[in-house]
């Protein structure tokens, strides 16, 4: 039973097991809310870019020694601006427009560190996080931005929710929907720039959509899936820092295939929805649509 | 229907449209476009693919903005959007997997009066629920909006424009995809709002619903072709005109709109 219980309680002893715990849930609850705006929208693609993005910003941010926070800030900021501002000219598509500026940003930060000395390890350490080297005032500012980011997701969820809908009508009855529609890039760059530490930039993405994802597989309304996304991205953190300590393996690693994990488990099971029940020929899972 | 005399025509106006000409980046999709629709009409707007229907309704939405010329909505050009044009636009352009409720687009309707920020309350909730009695959808309410039929579909979107107080619906092809029965149903429920004092605007391909229950018809093909009476406008001349090559007349007198 001892053994049973130390299972549980040993990874906590350790203050950077409890830092990085505080940081995963942050981050993955934030991402989790956020990233529903995301997968509803299509905007997986920009999700991905602007960590990598941020990459930029962070590695010189690192080499002058300034704040990673803020380089990576600026950098996913001033990125997302860029491919809105060159898409919006009309010549180049937005995709298009993603897919050139975030590798030259990211292209931009691995020419930055190769010219520092540690160059195979810092450069491990940004690209994939790592969440047990985080400090607790990486948690402060975590929970500072992260809190920031709810509190306008909560303050102006109308909003969002009627520029993400249709957008046409709300522009109709006088929202400025093209501000909302920056705001959650805005959203979208700050929750990367707080997950980096936490999962590095390559995974950030995988924060942002999977819980998200699994959510919308278990719930049908928008608040809904905001908060089972949320509980679905903490609860990949936890058990993810388990099978990490556990298991010897990468903390980013564990936390992004625990989501992968329980994003097959609701794809396969979900209540009426999931594949099994589907494939399952005496029963109709799904009311048919009336026509 | 009104017969109103010429000098008192401008009063009765819900949509008065001037000289106006619109396009996109060089090319025109309007052009000389002036015409009238009285209050409390069942007009209809008819005219060719690309003939600049939906650009129209663009316009008068305020989501469009014209090179010249002006739109006048009960007789106010500023803004004229901000409750008094209610508008349904073509399912198609809609997002029927988003996880919202029917009653959550319905509240919709009242997010230009509520302003930034501010919650819908008890009056909204209350007009919204009205709304939704009007168009009979009343137990659909808590449904996702994907889960309705086509035609429960366009009455949730006319419930919004309700719901919104709307006095002018500008609705962008309801008709199109509805079977017969819920084109009929659909048709029926047009016909009581205009009864009650709406005044409704409705792109459609439907030439034949136009000419058999509407009161008056806009046929356009980049420019104004006619507007008035749907028996003065639909001349074999006139639809020939708007529908160049499209348009076939048959020997028998019956027409088809390829």
């Amino acid at each position: 039973m001892n053994e049973f219980a130390n299972f549980f309680t040993d990874p906590w002893q350790l203050e950077f097991m409890r830092r990085g715990l505080f940081a995963a849930i942050i981050v993955s609850v934030v991402a989790g809310i956020v990233g529903s705006y995301v997968i509803l929208k299509g905007m997986a693609f920009i999700s991905d870019a602007l960590p990598h993005a941020s990459f930029g910003g962070i590695a010189i941010a690192f080499a002058a020694g300034a704040s990673l926070y803020l380089g990576g800030a600026i950098a996913a900021l001033a990125t997302a601006l860029l491919i809105g501002f060159v898409s919006r000219r009309g010549l180049i598509k937005y995709d298009t427009a993603i897919g050139i500026f975030f590798v030259a940003a990211f292209a931009l930060g691995l020419a930055v560190i190769q010219k520092q000395n540690n160059y195979t390890g810092d450069l491990i350490a940004l690209v994939f996080g790592n969440v047990l080297t985080v400090t607790w005032s990486d948690v402060y500012l975590a929970a500072a931005i992260g809190g920031a980011v709810l509190i306008f997701v909560v303050v102006f969820y109308k909003e969002l929710l009627f520029t993400s809908y249709d957008p046409a009508m709300a522009a109709a009855t006088g929202l400025p929907v093209a501000a909302f529609q920056y705001a959650l890039l805005v959203l979208v760059a700050l929750t990367t720039v707080i997950a980096v530490q936490t999962v590095g930039v390559i995974l950030v993405v995988a924060l942002l959509i999977t819980p998200a994802a699994t959510a919308q597989l278990l719930v049908r309304s928008l608040p809904a899936i905001m908060l089972v996304g949320a509980a679905i991205g903490a609860a990949s953190s936890v058990i993810g820092l388990y099978i990490a300590w556990h298991a010897d393996l990468s903390a980013s690693a564990s936390i992004v295939l625990t989501a992968t994990a329980l994003f097959l488990l609701a794809f396969a099971f979900a209540p009426a929805r999931g594949v099994v029940w589907q494939a399952l020929p005496t029963r109709t899972a799904v009311p048919p649509r009336s026509s | 229907m009104s017969f109103e005399t010429e000098h008192e025509s401008h009063s009765g106006c819900a949509v008065d449209v001037r000289d106006l000409r619109a396009g996109y980046n060089s090319h025109v999709a309007l052009e000389d476009v002036t015409f009238t629709i009285e209050t409390g009409c069942l007009a209809g707007l008819v005219g060719p693919n690309g003939s600049g229907k939906s650009t129209l309704l663009k316009v008068m939405l305020g989501l469009h903005k014209p090179w010249s010329g002006e739109v006048l909505i009960f007789g106010h050009s500023e803004h004229p959007t901000h409750g008094h044009v209610g508008y349904t636009p073509q399912t198609e352009l809609v997002d029927w997997t988003f996880p919202v409720s029917v009653m959550d687009v319905v509240l919709m309707g009242r997010y230009g009066k509520l302003g930034l920020i501010r919650r819908p309350g008890r009056r909204d909730r209350e007009l919204a629920t009205a709304a939704l009695e009007r168009v009979r959808l009343m137990d659909r309410a808590q449904r996702q909006i994907g889960e309705l039929s086509g035609g429960e579909q366009r009455r949730a979107l006319i419930a919004r424009a309700l719901a919104q107080e709307a006095d002018l619906l500008l609705l962008d092809e309801p008709l199109a995809g509805l079977d017969a029965t819920a084109q009929h149903d659909l048709l029926r429920l047009l016909e009581e709002l205009r009864t009650e004092g709406k005044t409704l605007f409705v792109a459609t391909h439907d030439l034949s619903c136009v000419a058999a229950d509407f009161d008056h018809a806009v046929l356009i093909n980049r420019h104004v072709v006619a507007f008035g009476r749907p028996a003065d406008v639909f001349t074999e001349e006139n639809l020939s005109t708007a529908f160049e090559r499209h348009l076939f007349v048959l020997p028998q007198g019956t027409t088809i709109i390829a």
